[in-house]
């Protein structure tokens, strides 16, 4: 059964090909059953191999699957080679499941845009590309697919291109992980140049502690950094949300954005000889969840809101990284993939039901409009606060905060800024609801959620809450009292949640009472100014130097040419003025010159 | 006889004939005159050839003269046939009103 592992991202890049080939001519009903099939059978056939997966685990507990040499330069083969895993084994159950879901979901959301089979042609290709990032056997082929999602982002985030503040958003997201991405390009090279292979389970043999793999480390931090949006190449991710719902759910929360999470645990081997890096690694996912979650505070925008959430929850992954906990950090992904591509998706609802709405202050009583949406949004929210318990994200996030304390790595400060930010968690996520959910309606709804999404949104709410049983916490004194503590922490984020958000919000009224805490606020609203600081620091210096050498100073080299040319014409259209004495002299002059050389040499 | 005569006579004479052929196709503006000039500047050239002959005993250069003698008459042919073609289309022969074609 393993064998058929090359069909799992082969079928989604067929979807692909069909849909951009005959999109324009299919009815929409056919585009969506050519979008949503393969990703299914891809997720029928990851469902098959993950149980033969378990039940029968093969040698060494991977699998690998060489199809052919990709090319041959000297002695570099790269191979077009899958490799099976726990890890990739975990990834691609959640890129196909929750990349079927939400495909379902868009069907519906997506009806009647005149942009339709395009999405899905994108959205197929994003899938494909994301399952041979994380199924790829050597990093050549690990960059190939990262690129493509890198690609497909850019498509989709511009996807409503008409717009022009899209095409910008668009822009910006693929500049700013084009940062990360040429740095990791040259932590390839890197250590292409010293081991000579990009061979994944080669190079984890070959690795020693050595200057050259710290640097190689810190090259491809910079490619995760980028790719997973943390600090401080944060500053696309909310922007990025320019992008239909489905794709901010699907590719902005649940698989693209944890790449550079999948990148670093694959890498795990090069990252351990490098401690400080890794070191790093935790520091900045502790700095990003805290700055991220004070930002997502403030927020307006509903999607906005999510986005600063999914980098905060990103921060915690590189935080469980940072301090040595891989599966940790994959068990986090896995359940965030769930609550927060949930999240979106109620989002997405609430959206279209409020006629393009996105600002939670406009919102308001939902609870009795869309109580399926409501249901489903409060589970999410419930998973992403770390409701003790009954959510999975208790546990995901609980792993983590225990090694943050416990390991060897790890310490006091990490612990109580990943608790700082379970507690901020609580207070956006709760802020969410209790401001767009509760309270007086403030419009009228008529929309009547379809079938397909409902289904997809109890799905991904059951999802939420029972993912965490995969992974039960083996228990110990100690643990047992930092889940408390946890416990105690979200609780307690809900409780004052409620009393600061819900109802008239008087406590908000007193808090921004004082001049510095409007000034505070600000700040967070604007991402702690890191658009502002980057567009004075890096963007206009550098369209300051584009305009002027708008001129091109090379091409004044051509200018040059052309010039000299216009010169000789003139000279030369004034030789011959039709006067034929004038040639005479000419021949004659010429004559002298040609024998006077030849008599003289 | 004409042996007795040094070889830099007669191609001085030659290069001064030439010189004058070539100042005549210069300076004069008149078309039939430039025709003239260079019948001139050929028959310098065919006394060039016919002397070289002559001071190396050979009859190459008398034979070659009959060859530029032969091609002259053709030259001139052909060019007083333009000449009048000339005149009916300009009513002039002075070359200085003729230069319309130029670049």
């Amino acid at each position: 059964m393993l064998d058929f592992l090359w069909l799992i991202p082969v079928l989604p890049l067929a979807g692909f090909a069909i849909l951009s080939l005959l999109g324009k001519r299919i009815s929409p009903k056919a585009i969506g059953l050519v979008s949503v099939i393969p990703t299914g059978l891809s997720a029928i056939i990851t469902a098959i191999i993950g149980y033969g997966f378990i039940t029968s685990p093969p040698a060494n507990s991977a699998f690998s699957q060489i199809l052919w040499t990709w090319f041959q330069v000297g002695n570099f083969t790269p191979a077009i080679a899958f490799h099976l895993d726990a890890l990739s084994m975990a990834m691609i159950f959640v890129v196909t499941f929750v990349g079927l879901l939400i495909l379902i979901y868009s069907t519906a959301f997506m009806a009647g845009d005149e942009g339709y089979s395009r999405f899905f042609a994108y959205m197929n290709l994003f899938i494909a590309s994301m399952l041979i990032l994380v199924l790829a056997d050597n990093l050549l082929f690990l960059y190939l697919g990262w690129e493509g999602v890198g690609l497909c982002s850019y498509l989709l985030i511009g996807f409503w291109y008409r717009d022009a503040k899209n095409g910008a958003a668009a822009m910006k997201a693929f500049f700013v992980t084009r940062i990360g991405d040429t740095a990791m390009a040259i932590g390839l090279f890197l250590l292409f140049t010293t081991f000579g292979t990009l061979d994944i389970q080669s190079l984890s043999q070959e690795i020693s502690q050595q200057p050259v793999v710290t640097l190689a480390a810190i090259l491809l931090l910079a490619g995760a950094i980028g790719k997973s949006a943390q600090l401080p190449l944060q500053v696309w991710l909310p922007d990025a949300m320019a992008g239909p719902t489905p794709v901010s759910a699907l590719i902005h929360a649940a698989t693209m954005v944890t790449a550079g999470v999948y990148l670093i645990a694959r890498t795990n081997f090069l990252f351990i000889h490098a401690p400080v890096v890794l070191a790093a690694v935790a520091i900045i996912g502790a700095i990003t969840l805290l700055i991220a979650g004070f930002s997502a505070l403030v927020q307006h925008d509903i999607k906005r809101v999510l986005a600063y959430s999914t980098i905060s929850q990103i921060g915690y992954m590189f935080l469980a990284l940072g301090v040595g906990a891989w599966s940790a950090a994959i068990f986090h992904f896995m359940v965030h993939a769930f609550f927060k591509s949930l999240l979106f998706l109620c989002a997405g609802v609430v959206i279209i039901a409020l006629n393009q709405q996105h600002d939670i202050f406009k919102m308001g009583g939902l609870r009795k409009q869309l109580p399926l949406t409501f249901w489903t949004f409060l589970i999410g929210c419930a998973s992403l606060s770390a409701l003790p318990l009954v959510t999975a994200g208790f546990y995901s996030k609980d792993e983590i905060l225990w090694y943050a304390w416990s390991s060897q790595s790890g310490g006091s400060v990490l612990w109580a800024a990943g608790l700082t930010g379970a507690f901020i968690t609580c207070l956006y996520s709760f802020r969410m609801v209790f401001i767009a959910f509760f309270g007086e309606p403030k419009s009228t709804v008529s929309f009547k959620t379809p079938l397909r999404m409902s289904v997809v949104l109890v799905i991904l709410a059951l999802l939420s809450l029972a993912a965490g049983f995969i992974e039960l916490p083996d228990i110990s004194a100690a643990k047992i009292t930092f889940q408390i503590i946890s416990g105690i922490t979200s609780l307690a984020g809900i409780f004052i949640a409620y009393l600061l958000f819900y109802g008239d919000r008087r406590f908000i009224g007193y808090l921004l009472g004082s001049r510095l805490s409007v000034v505070i606020r600000d700040l967070w609203f604007a991402d702690w100014g890191f658009d502002w600081l980057y567009n004075n620091l890096l963007v206009r210096p550098y369209q300051w130097l584009a305009f002027i050498n708008r001129d091109d100073f090379i091409d004044s080299v051509y200018d040059g040419l052309a010039w000299f040319s216009r010169i000789c014409n003139q000279v030369l259209s004034f030789s011959v003025n039709g006067n034929v004495r004038w040639y005479v002299g000419g021949v004659t002059i010429g004559s002298v010159i040609v024998i006077g050389i030849a008599i003289l040499l | 006889m004409i042996a007795n005569i040094p070889l830099q006579y007669g191609l001085g004479l030659a290069v001064m004939l030439f010189g004058l052929g070539l100042i005549g196709v210069l300076v004069r503006r008149n078309i039939v005159f430039i025709l003239l000039s260079i019948e001139i500047m050929l028959n310098a050239c065919g006394l060039a050839f016919v002397v070289v002959g002559s001071h190396l005993n050979q009859p190459d250069g008398q034979v070659m003269y009959f060859f530029i003698l032969t091609m002259a008459a053709a030259e001139v042919a052909v060019g007083l046939g333009l000449v009048m073609q000339m005149y009916r289309k300009f009513n002039t022969l002075d070359t200085n009103a003729i230069n319309r074609m130029k670049g």
